[in-house]
Order: C-alpha cells, then structure tokens, then sequence
C-alpha cells in the first residue's frame, strides 16, 4: 500500500497547475476562434460524428412517443372539431372561389410586370430540428443537414413562409441556426406597403411575449400602422430580399422625433419548430 | 479506464438529455441545466482535478455546438468543478443539504457570469429582469432535477468506488 501511494505522488501534478494550464488553452482558443477559423472546422467535425447520431436517435424516439400520446388525447378533441371544421368547409369554399378568380387575375398581373421573383424560385431542402441550446440565454439550434447537403454559412433559413434566421455554423452532417429572436440577432427589414427600411433585433427580455422589436423606422408621414407587413430588405447583407419576418403589432415615436421603433409579431411560432427549409443560395455579395 | 468511459458516457447523456428531452418538458421556456449538476457533483465528490477535466469537457461540448466563441463555456465550468473540489474535504455521501447548497450556488456563477460576459457587455443593463425570468427559474428548475439526478450521479460515483477498491486491493 505504501508503496503505491509513492508511486501515485510521483505521477500526479497539482490540479492549480493543470488549472493553469487549461485555462491558458481555453484562453488561447477563444482568441483563435475570434480572430481565425483553425481549429474550429476539424473540431466541429470530429464531434458532429459522435454527438450527432444519438442525438438524432433521442429525437426520433421522443417524436414517437409524443406523437402516440397526442393520438390518444385529441381522439375526442378530434371529433368535436371535425363538426365544427365541416360548417367552416362550407363558408370556404365559397370564399375560395373568389380567391381563384382574384388568383387567375394576380398571377395575369405577375406575368405582365414579371415579378414572380418570389421566392417560390430559389432551391430549398428541408431539415429537421434535432436540438436546442442547452442554456436559457440563447435561441440557437441544431438541424440534421450539413456541409454534404450543400449547406453554407449565412444561409437563410425559412418555416412555411416566414423567416426563421440564419447558418451560423455547419458541419458535415450538422449545422446550427441563430433565429432572429435571438438576443444577438439584427435583422434589415422593410415595411412591405411602404418600403421604408427598419432594423429587426431580437430581445431576450420579450421573447416570452412572442414578440421582437424593431427600430430605426423613418416614417414621417405616419403612413406606417399596426398590421402592416415586414419583408427582408433589399440592403440586407446575409438576408434574400422579400421574405417574411412578421407584423407590426406597435409602432410609436422615438424620443429623437425622427425615428420610429416598435414590436412586431414574427411569422414563425419559434416555440413549435420541429422543420425548417433552408434556402442554399447565398445573398449576393460584393467581394 | 472503466471510470473515464463510465464519466464520458455521463456527460455525453446529460448533454444529449438538456439538448432534447428536456427542452420539450421546459416549464415556461426554462430548461434545467444537467451539465452544471454533473460538473459539480464530480467535483466536490472526486476533487478538484477531476471536476476541472469534467467542467472542461462538459463546456466544450456547448461550444463546440452552440457557442459563438471556442473555450468560453469550457472555462467557466472548468472553474465550476475546480471551486466545488474544495469541498471534498466536507462531502458525506449521506448528505444532501450540502450538495443541494454547492449545485444551486454553481448554478448561480455560471448565470450570472453568462449575463456579465455576455449580455452586460453588450450595454443589456436590465438586470432585475433576467434575474427574475431566467436566472432564479433557472436555478429553482435545476434544483428540483438535483434531486433526482444527483442520487443517480451517487450511485454510479459508489459502485465505481467499490469496484477500484476491490480491484486495489487484488494487485496488493
């Protein structure tokens, strides 16, 4: 027994050393991955490898087991709406055949000036989401496709219609969104009726409400009111223009008097997020 | 070797646990933070090296996926576990007030270091308000989780124990 406590003491070196020690490394990292990008790409990698797939598993099971008790639940819910949902049918499709009518003039209309660059016509691929930030601070999260997917930093990210946010980071069979609800997320948007700019930021303190910010509106005849629509702006670095961010729930005067600022609602319920698109063409650039 | 892999298997299941499960049973968008648990449960249970190798592995995993900056979280759980390793000295294994004292005191550092270095920095001033809505949720949630998987933690921490004892003694 004596003998190997020697030998133990001889091998062990303080842990204060090895605090150094790491805490220089950790240091040493933060400064490399602000400044370069070395050691982050093998990392990523190496890791996506081995997190990714259990991760992917955890989902798949948890996907399963939800969707079984859900089933059992809105058995009954089910009826009753389906009762109430045939009454809607009805009113619909009358309204429905105004809207074709309206659709078949639009779509005339659209040809004619040539602006079907919606974004109907950029090349999309689905992705699901596997994983949240693990703390409370942040909305970042995890999607099942990668660089092997063709996905690239600074792609935008959409649900349904409205913009989710954007590539922060990928891997080969990995990539992480930052949503524009996110603390650190400024989005340039622009009025959609009026084509006044404006700067979307996400804020952590009104996340809980459903709701961001925006600010740095200039709108001095007032033209701007609650339920107008927000689009990506034309000046945006990252962001395709003409995608939806949401609607405008709040306007009021900055104490400035120039400038307006607001809340808006996004166009994407960011609680239930379980598919997203991502859109692989990048934002032109000047290089 | 039996212990790192039986240690690396527990975090790697604490981080996938708060990256899924946990964030689909949130209550009020809160999600407990397991990592933080392990990190300090190893450290005033095993002592100061092993809950700075396991602070340090258990924060480069959020960096490497979700962080913005490499080794950011990496060396504020690194000190977490290095902090809790003074404490080995009072740990009792039949004690929980003082596990349940060092997790939630843990908790507290690491928040309120996130907020310094992270949010305060950035001109975000309204302390109150993350205090009130993610902070103390936070912690309050995490201590609710200590008590289940701290008993797990203790465990496993046990039979390893056992297990090295036995295996000492065979070689002498």
């Amino acid at each position: 027994m004596s003998r190997m406590r020697i030998k133990k003491s001889k091998f062990s070196i303080p842990s204060k050393y090895i605090l150094l020690v790491m805490t220089v490394l950790c240091i040493f990292m933060m400064v490399l991955t602000f400044t370069t990008d070395v050691i982050t790409g093998p990392l990523e990698s190496v890791s996506g490898y081995v997190v990714i797939p259990f991760q992917k598993g955890i989902n798949e099971v948890g996907m399963w087991l939800t969707s079984r008790s859900d089933n059992i639940k809105r058995m009954n819910e089910l009826l009753v709406e389906n009762a109430e949902l045939q009454s809607a049918v009805d009113e619909m499709s009358l309204e429905m055949n105004l809207l074709q009518q309206d659709k078949y003039e639009l779509s005339r209309l659209r040809e004619l000036y040539q602006l079907d660059e919606q974004y109907g016509s950029y090349t999309k691929i689905g992705a699901r989401v596997i994983g949240m930030d693990p703390g409370n601070w942040f909305s970042i999260f995890l999607i099942d496709k990668g660089t092997k997917d063709g996905i690239q930093i600074n792609q935008n990210v959409i649900a349904g219609s409205g913009l989710v946010g954007r590539i922060v980071e990928v891997g080969p069979n990995w990539a992480t969104v930052k949503s524009i609800i996110d603390d650190s997320s400024n989005v340039s948007a622009m009025v959609l009726s009026t084509s006044d700019t404006l700067i979307v930021s996400g804020d952590l303190e009104l996340m809980n409400d459903g709701i961001i910010g925006f600010e740095q509106l200039k709108d001095e005849d007032d033209f701007v009111a609650e339920g107008d629509q927000l689009v990506t702006s034309r000046i945006s670095d990252i962001y395709l223009p003409g995608l939806t961010v949401g609607y405008i729930t709040e306007v009021h005067k900055d104490p400035n008097n120039l400038t307006k600022s607001g809340y808006l609602t996004p166009a994407v319920d960011f609680k239930h997020l379980d598919t997203v698109l991502v859109i692989l063409e990048l934002k032109q650039t000047v290089e | 070797m039996l212990r790192k892999i039986v240690v690396f298997f527990i975090i790697i299941t604490g981080y996938l646990l708060q990256c899924t499960v946990f964030q689909k049973i949130s209550l009020g968008g809160t999600v407990p933070n397991i990592l933080i648990i392990i990190t300090s449960s190893f450290g005033f249970m095993r002592g100061k090296k092993a809950g700075l190798l396991i602070g340090f592995i258990s924060g480069m995993l959020i960096d490497v996926f979700y962080g913005d900056i490499l080794g950011f979280y990496a060396l504020i759980y690194m000190g977490i576990g290095y902090i809790n390793g003074f404490f080995k000295r009072l740990f009792y294994p039949e004690d929980i007030i003082l596990p349940l004292i060092l997790i939630s005191g843990s908790e507290l550092f690491y928040c309120f270091s996130a907020y310094v270095f992270l949010f305060l920095l950035r001109s975000r001033f309204h302390f109150s308000f993350y205090f009130v809505k993610i902070i103390l949720p936070e912690i309050v949630y995490t201590v609710l989780v200590t008590l289940i998987f701290y008993k797990a933690i203790l465990w496993v921490n046990e039979k390893l124990e056992i297990r090295e004892r036995r295996s000492a003694s065979k070689f002498v």
